[in-house]
């Protein structure tokens, strides 16, 4: 039999390389707007037509928090067919963890004036601060902990279902339940995480008052950078080898563990790495909108988030982006003008998406395209 | 008549008063009429009486009344009992809302108007003569003709032991034909005995009497028997009798350790009956179509709404409503889950987790419309008095009627489905189908009119939950959303495509919840029991009951 | 060793952390010139046998084909080989000392067993490039496989491989978009990329044209020798053009064994298998 040599791996990086050229692109945008933002808000005054309100800025900063949940949520849903219900559980738990050293950092300021205690321990009576509360004044700390406590129950969460592949719905079933028995724990007062109403009445961060238009300014721009460092790190893994492992674990798992690769392993560490993402974006959702409550652990909310993947696109890191602002922007003009009806909006669009659209509105456009290259 | 009253007791306070007793019983066999003016007197020579007096005129009460007295004496126990200053009539006052005082006859009921507090006098009541009240009912209501007042009555004694009710007990108990009445009588007589004899004979033959009783007075006493007080002596002196106590203690704790375990595992079994009425439309759909639907909390949300509206529609005749509701919540609930199979389900197909997607947006809109049509508050739904209640099987342990009900019915349930799935031609489909879809189309059978039947039928059976739930807790907009993630995991659990694993797991995984919350808190039991699941999975991926062989892969 | 020398050692470029180094898969032990050993294997489903008693040796280098009716049991014994299914009963070794039983896929992939199935499945999302740089044989592990570049020779290797299997051309198309009989090429050709000691072909020529099985039996043919090779086939022309032993399985036990023209003419297999035909 004959055996051609021909050259023709040259253009094998191309495909790679269409993956990477997109990504000067979204972070040009990115932070061309976040940083247009900034300016606007702060070198132009109140009655200029460029100034942008504060009000805006932490909109936007929570939009991009949202983004990165978004895009931790695609990484292993549209790339690895992992569909999590559960990923408001570590961007829940990245939120406490922050809201922990913010909690800290009030100090005796709180109304109670308890130096050590925050206040709804006082109000429960409790007379000193529970173990797992030690370190959180340090922000070294609580930031290693916004990674890291996500990052183990992902960890020991896909340890058991992967190992025991446990997949497709039961799995979806499976995070669901786990963010579910979160909430249910987090409303205790027991727990020591301030029950119902969670943690509040944050003061500052790092020093920064976090009603200061700066600190909103800055906060904004760190979410747009890890937002961006996420992207990268993401479009990075997905471009190497180990992307393709994973998309070929979603299409076909047994194939792939039959050519060789523990598929549990990879599954597992995307996993982790996914949480870790939503938790990052927990931490900065928090010291944003100014609390943080059992509320995010609520089924709806992490559904909501595969909702916001699926409008964009899942599959694309770019998608998951677009879905989530786009959906978010959506529901703070509904609900302003028509609260009752944001539930059946949100409701027919979890429908119209699955049934017309299952790529997206990325999809759409590049069936647009490809139909006109054609 | 009033002479051969007083001779009455004249002869009573001569022989013992069980002889008035019996004395009195016969004197109820004269017409009503005869001595109802009789007592009226006899009665209201209690206003203005000295308290020295009172015990005197509660005994000829209670001579010439007999059973008609115990409203009187019961009111005047409470301390309702007035007489009013202008014509001294004893009346049974009562104070209202308008601060009025209500009165009314304390023998008949019968109203007498309203009245200021001024107008009326306190009937004087001393401790003693609360102890001679308490006597004087339980002495008139051992009498009565109606067993469950005589057993109230013996309960009374047992719970307040007094010297005096010794040889009342002993008459009651010669006489006495209701088996349970004897019984609780012998109770009370020993339990009286233990307290009051000096005669440790007695004390320990009392003491094998009560060994077996579950009544919380028995425990106390016999619990104070051997229990030192503060000076270091045990409440019994003789230490035979003692042990036999301590005997009997033990008995009667393990006997009520063995009904409290019995209650957990009515509570787990009443849990699981939920569960498996929450499960079994699901398993269906998953089973035979391999969806999870995300709506099927809805679906069984609108079952219970259908209660409440059946409820509604029919106010006069809330005893028959359920018997209503649940066809009506079948067909609601089915009709919903064909609509939602037609219109959104079908174009899924082969996509589950598309699937699970769609049909949560199709919750939200429920309960969004649910929120929008009735009221983001829970609705009241009625419990007919036939759930109301419950079975006394003995003092520690008892079984409530709806929760029983709903156990019984969720077994109905599940049989008649077994049924239709093995006996019918609809069931040989569903069963086709859900083994092997293109096998089963190839021979004619026709899937996608089998999958909307059978999403109508498990969507039905999620709408009978609903009318089971209402009766159970609380109706509102957010009912179904805890039951979606329990019932998956019971059929999960109980292996896909088995209805009896579906009931196993159920029953199994309530049972198994109850004993834990105990130990561990509600909270804590719930993820228990998830991360049993999950390693449960890991041992056996297919569940208890699983689909063998190739073709469940 | 001080911290310093570990410091420097940490910089140094040329350092190959243990976490990077190739894990040697264990030796296969074939001293005895058989490869892999079958012993009294036994799968049940819900009752039915589909394994009963099989006991089979292949050699190494042999081109082995089994043959059989449906329900024979040539599928669960591959599933059986793979690590797909756990039998009842029985032990299935590789070489002298490696037992496959207990071990996942994943592991017996990496020892050195490779598997076509029956229906083509290649990753049709992915390139076929991608396709066969995923079954390169490498190390699996996952921080290698993220780091992986590959090397001039690891690109000739896939060159060669394309080359062989006549996808030159289709290098860059999606997997998806591959006939049929492209699809069986590119899943033989990620079987070689693996470089495995025993292949596990399950029907390989099933909706071939002529022309392409006849591509097909020759490249079988040449791999066997260098490569252990198993065929599960229903086509008795192709399994006559390349069989040297032939093992017929009936009702999951080993009917007869030899060459093709041996199996034809014994008794048994005449009477419960080609009897009908012949």
């Amino acid at each position: 039999m004959s055996v051609a040599t021909t050259p023709v791996l040259t253009g094998q990086a191309s495909a790679v390389h269409e993956l990477r050229a997109r990504a000067p692109l979204f972070l040009a945008v990115l932070f061309g707007i976040t940083v247009l933002a900034a300016i606007g808000n702060l070198a132009f005054p109140q009655d200029s037509i460029f100034h942008v309100s504060t009000y805006t800025i932490t909109l936007l900063g929570k939009y991009l928090c949202y983004a990165l949940l978004a895009m931790a949520v695609d990484v292993v849903w549209g790339y690895c067919g992992i569909l999590s219900l559960g990923h408001g559980a570590f961007f829940g738990l990245g939120g406490y963890a922050l809201g922990m050293y913010l909690m800290r950092q009030i100090g005796d300021r709180g109304v109670y004036g308890n130096p050590e205690l925050p206040d709804f321990m006082v109000f429960l009576n409790w007379q000193e601060l529970p173990w797992y509360w030690y370190g959180f004044d340090q922000f070294w700390f609580a930031l290693l902990m916004v990674m890291l406590v996500p990052g183990i129950l992902a960890f020991v969460f896909g340890y058991l279902a992967f190992r025991s592949r446990v997949v497709g719905v039961y799995l979806s079933i499976m995070t669901q339940a786990l963010t579910y028995a979160l909430m249910l724990a987090f409303f205790r007062n027991e727990m020591g995480f301030g029950g119902n109403n969670g943690l509040t009445d944050f003061k500052d961060l790092l020093g920064f008052d976090l009603q200061a238009d700066s600190t909103r300014v800055g906060l904004l721009l760190v979410s747009a950078l890890a937002l961006g460092l996420a992207y990268v790190a993401s479009q990075w893994i997905m471009g190497s080898k180990m992307g393709r492992v994973i998309l070929a674990i979603r299409d076909d798992e047994p194939r792939t563990r039959f050519i060789g690769f523990r598929t549990e392993r990879y599954k597992i560490w995307l996993f982790v790495y996914s949480a870790v993402l939503a938790g990052i974006a927990g931490a900065l959702y928090v010291p944003q909108v100014g609390i943080i409550n059992p509320g995010e652990f609520s089924p709806l909310n992490s559904i909501e988030v595969v909702v916001w993947v699926a409008v964009g696109g899942r599959g694309t890191l770019y998608g998951a982006v677009i879905g989530a602002i786009l959906v978010n922007y959506a529901k703070t003009r509904f609900t302003a003008v028509w609260p009752e009806a944001w539930l059946f909006a949100l409701g027919g669009l979890f429908v119209a998406v699955t049934v017309f659209l299952p790529q997206g509105i990325v999809g759409l456009f590049r069936e647009r395209l490809g139909g006109r290259r054609a | 008549m009033t002479g051969r009253f007083n001779q009455a007791i004249e002869t009573a306070r001569c022989t013992g008063r069980w002889q008035a007793l019996l004395l009195c019983m016969a004197l109820l066999l004269l017409p009503y009429s005869v001595w109802a003016a009789d007592l009226d007197s006899a009665l209201a020579a209690l206003a203005g009486a000295s308290l020295s007096k009172v015990p005197a005129i509660l005994e000829e009460v209670e001579a010439v009344g007999g059973e008609a007295a115990v409203p009187a004496f019961t009111a005047m126990l409470e301390g309702d009992l007035y007489y009013r200053r202008s014509d001294k009539r004893v009346v049974r006052a009562v104070r209202d809302d308008a601060g009025q005082y209500q009165l009314s006859d304390p023998l008949s009921g019968a109203s007498l108007g309203a009245s200021e507090k001024s107008a009326l006098r306190k009937v004087k009541v001393s401790n003693r003569v609360r102890i001679h009240l308490r006597g004087a009912i339980a002495r008139l209501t051992l009498s009565s003709e109606d067993p469950r007042q005589r057993l109230r009555a013996a309960q009374n004694l047992l719970e307040r032991p007094d010297e005096d009710n010794l040889p009342l007990l002993r008459a009651a108990i010669e006489t006495e034909t209701d088996p349970d009445v004897v019984e609780l009588l012998q109770t009370a007589l020993a339990l009286n005995l233990l307290q009051t004899s000096g005669d440790s004979e007695a004390r320990l033959g009392a003491v094998e009497t009560v060994a077996g009783s579950l009544q919380p007075a028995v425990r106390n006493q016999l619990q104070s028997m051997v229990q030192r007080d503060d000076d270091g002596n045990y409440g019994e002196e003789d230490a035979a009798v003692r042990e036999a106590a301590q005997r009997a203690l033990v008995t009667i704790d393990s006997r009520i350790s063995f009904y409290g375990s019995l209650e957990t595992v009515f509570f787990g079994l009443s849990l699981g009956s939920v569960l498996l009425l929450a499960a079994l439309g699901l398993a269906i759909t998953f089973g035979v179509m391999g969806v999870i639907n995300m709506a099927h909390g809805e679906l069984i949300m609108l079952g219970a709404y259908t209660t409440y509206m059946v409820q509604v529609l029919l106010p006069q005749h809330i005893e028959y409503s359920l018997f209503i509701a649940v066809p009506a919540a079948f067909v609601v609930s089915g009709l919903v889950g064909v609509l939602i199979e037609r219109s959104v389900i079908r174009f899924l197909h082969g996509r589950p987790l598309e699937t699970l997607l769609a049909t949560f947006g199709i919750s939200l809109i429920l309960q969004q419309a649910v929120r929008t049509i009735f009221s983001p508050l829970n609705r009241q739904v009625f419990t007919p008095d036939w759930m109301s209640g419950s079975l006394q099987i003995n003092s520690v342990f008892s079984l409530t009627y709806n929760r029983l009900y709903v156990f019984l019915f969720a077994l109905v349930v599940f049989f008649v489905l077994q049924l239709v799935l093995n006996r019918t031609s609809l069931g040989l489909n569903v069963r086709a189908v859900s083994q092997n879809r293109s096998m089963a189309r190839a021979i004619g059978v026709r899937a996608d009119w089998v999958d909307a039947l059978t999403f109508g039928l498990g969507s039905g059976i999620a709408g009978i939950a609903g009318v089971a739930l209402s009766q159970l807790t609380n109706v509102g907009p957010n009912l179904g959303q805890a039951y979606i993630i329990d019932s998956f995991m019971v059929v999960v659990f109980g292996g896909v495509g088995n209805l009896w694993g579906t009931l196993v797991g159920a029953l199994s995984l309530g049972v198994v919840n109850k004993f834990l919350e105990p130990v561990t808190g509600a909270v804590l039991a719930k993820i228990l029991v998830l991360v049993f699941i999950i390693l449960f999975i890991q041992k056996r991926p297919r569940g208890l009951f699983p689909q063998k062989g190739r073709a469940a892969e | 060793m001080s911290i310093g020398d570990t410091l420097r050692s940490l910089a140094d470029r040329e350092t190959v952390f243990p976490l990077f180094f190739e894990r040697q898969p264990p030796v296969v032990d074939t001293s005895k010139s058989i490869l892999l050993y079958i012993e009294d294997l036994t799968v049940s489903f819900d009752g039915f046998r589909a394994l009963n008693d099989l006991n089979l040796y292949i050699e190494e280098g042999e081109l082995r084909c089994l043959i059989g009716a449906n329900g024979a049991g040539k599928t669960t014994l591959m599933d059986v080989i793979t690590g797909k299914t756990q039998p009842d009963a029985g032990e299935v070794w590789f070489g002298q000392t490696l037992d496959l039983l207990g071990r996942n896929e994943a592991e017996i992939a990496g020892l050195g067993i490779g598997r076509k199935f029956q229906k083509p499945s290649v990753f049709e999302a992915q390139t076929v490039y991608a396709n066969l740089e995923l079954a390169m044989r490498m190390n699996k592990g996952i921080l290698p496989t993220l780091l992986a570049r590959l090397d001039s020779e690891q690109l000739d290797r896939i060159d060669h491989v394309l080359g062989v299997i006549g996808l030159q051309a289709e290098y860059s198309m999606t997997a998806g978009a591959l006939s049929h009989g492209q699809k069986q090429w590119l899943e033989i050709g990620m079987l070689l990329m693996s470089e495995p000691r025993l292949l596990l072909i399950d029907e390989p020529v099933a909706g071939m044209t002529a022309q392409e099985t006849e591509r097909t039996a020759e490249l079988l043919t040449s791999l066997a020798g260098e490569r252990t090779v198993v065929v599960v086939e229903h086509d008795m022309a192709f399994v006559r053009s390349i069989a040297r032993t032939v093992s017929v399985l009936h009702q999951g036990s080993l009917l007869a064994e030899g060459s093709m023209s041996e199996v034809q003419n014994d008794p048994a297999v005449i009477e419960v298998y080609l009897g009908e035909g012949h």
